[in-house]
């Protein structure tokens, strides 16, 4: 993160806030159960998980926060929240 | 040319001539004349401005703020609660390095209601960001705002300003003032270039989140200006002093202070009447002098430290007070000289619009040489029981 005067910033500086730090729970992607309906995409509020090879979402875990939301929200219970090993 | 004014419309009309584009104020006692007459002329077209009438002293600050942000020059007033009901925006607009510039008119905080002088409000945000200059006169008054505008505007320093002037005192009062031309202001003031603003052509966000690993190196920064603005003040008021005749370049005042023996120290128009007792002590053989603090923030620690060498007992007089602790200045003045052997003792006092007669000033000195200080000055015997 650049420090921009009067703490200004350019589009897309947000990328500098890699806030996958703050992470308890980590959502580990199933797969095997996954339909590719890609809600988790469209829920996330990070908007860090992608449609990657053959429609399965790949999240980017720079910036997850765990929030949990494309867990809860996912049809098919393919995504499964675990403990951080810190 | 000379005029006889009334401070607050000697003041509209030094801040017409400083051209602002947008003005948002919210009308306070005693505030109003200025505002009344800066509204009078948008309405009568010999200002070209735009006057945002608001509903509240937070949505004036705020569209000051917005305005700023736009890239405009832009001025408000207020005082007392006006100031109170502002305080997030004030943090705001200098964390995010707009040179607004407001006019204080001083005032006392409820409660109790008052609205007389002291000069409770500015000090209580003394910790926003903003420089604070305190007017002795209706003349350093109005000069006080053609510099604040340059100062705040400079480059190396984009923060806001507050001009202090004791409500009522000075702002109701009829004094001589030399109003500037208006050529002479734009030759010392040019036209607002903002280094920052929204622009939908070169897009940014300014006054964003910061997380920690961030917040503090953003928060430094804003210190960095405002103590680095202490140089542009030096050279802004050198300037305005070879251009007018008037010298602003130090960021305090000495009366008398070279042989003093008692250096009293104070802000604003307190420091007429002091000057006035100082020359009937000089006359009974009291060493007494006066250190004024024109420039609050950034603090002039140094130049305090250099005006008070060899004197042997200070007072200052404090026109508010840090609740549960002491007088604002006193604890100024006490850290900038740490380290040396020279007793501070803290007056509160005038708090509310009391008045300070030339005896009470002597009454301090007196109490100052004998080491008792740190009161309220000249309080009531009944709450003292």
């Amino acid at each position: 993160m650049a420090l921009g005067l009067g703490c200004s910033a350019r589009p897309g500086s947000s990328r500098a806030n890699r806030t996958g730090s703050w992470r308890t729970f980590r959502p580990v992607f199933v797969h095997d159960k996954c339909s590719r309906c890609g809600l988790c995409i469209q829920v996330c509020p990070e908007g860090c998980i992608s449609e990657g090879e053959g429609g399965l979402p790949v999240p980017d875990y720079d910036y997850c926060k765990g929030c949990g939301l494309c867990a809860e929200e996912c049809p098919s219970e393919a995504i499964e929240m675990k403990k951080e090993e810190k | 040319m000379m005029e006889i004014m009334e401070g607050s419309h000697a003041v509209a009309h030094a801040v017409k001539m400083c051209r602002p584009e947008v003005i948002a104020a919210y009308p306070i006692t005693p505030q109003t004349h200025i505002v009344e007459a800066l509204a009078e002329m948008v309405a009568n077209c010999t200002l070209d401005a735009e006057y945002i009438t608001v509903e509240s002293e937070f949505s004036a600050l705020s569209a000051c703020l917005g305005a700023s942000a736009a890239g405009s020059r832009v001025y408000s007033a207020t005082t007392s609660q006006g100031l109170a009901l502002m305080f997030e925006v004030c943090f705001n607009t200098a964390g995010m390095r707009f040179p607004v510039v407001m006019s204080i008119v001083n005032r006392a905080l409820g409660a109790p209601l008052s609205i007389w002088n002291d000069q409770q409000d500015s000090i209580s945000l003394r910790d926003s960001g903003w420089l604070q200059f305190y007017a002795e006169d209706n003349q350093e008054a109005t000069d006080l705002h053609y510099l604040a505008y340059r100062v705040a505007e400079h480059k190396d320093v984009l923060l806001p300003a507050f001009v202090c002037f004791d409500g009522f005192i000075l702002s109701h009062t009829y004094e001589p003032v030399e109003m500037l031309t208006q050529d002479q202001v734009d030759s010392y003031l040019p036209p607002y270039r903002p280094v920052l603003r929204l622009d939908s052509a070169d897009p940014v966000s300014i006054g964003l989140f910061a997380a920690p690993d961030y917040y503090m190196e953003f928060r430094y920064l804003v210190d960095r200006a405002l103590k680095g603005s202490a140089g542009v003040i030096q050279a802004s008021g050198r300037e305005f002093g070879e251009m007018f005749g008037r010298d602003y370049s130090a960021l305090v005042e000495e009366y008398r202070l070279e042989d003093a023996d008692c250096a009293i120290v104070a802000m604003g128009s307190i420091c007429g009447t002091v000057k006035d007792a100082i020359d009937d002590m000089r006359k009974d053989g009291i060493k007494a002098g006066l250190l004024r603090i024109r420039t609050f923030r950034p603090f002039p620690a140094e130049e305090v430290r250099k005006a008070l060498d060899g004197v042997s007992s200070v007072a200052v007089l404090d026109k508010n007070i840090s609740l549960g602790a002491k007088g604002a200045v006193c604890m100024e003045v006490r850290d900038a000289l740490y380290g040396t052997q020279i007793p501070v003792q803290g007056y509160i006092i005038a708090l509310g619009g009391r008045d300070v007669r030339k005896k009470d000033v002597r009454n301090v000195v007196d109490l100052t040489r004998s080491g008792k200080g740190d009161i309220f000055y000249g309080l009531r015997n009944e709450v003292l029981k």
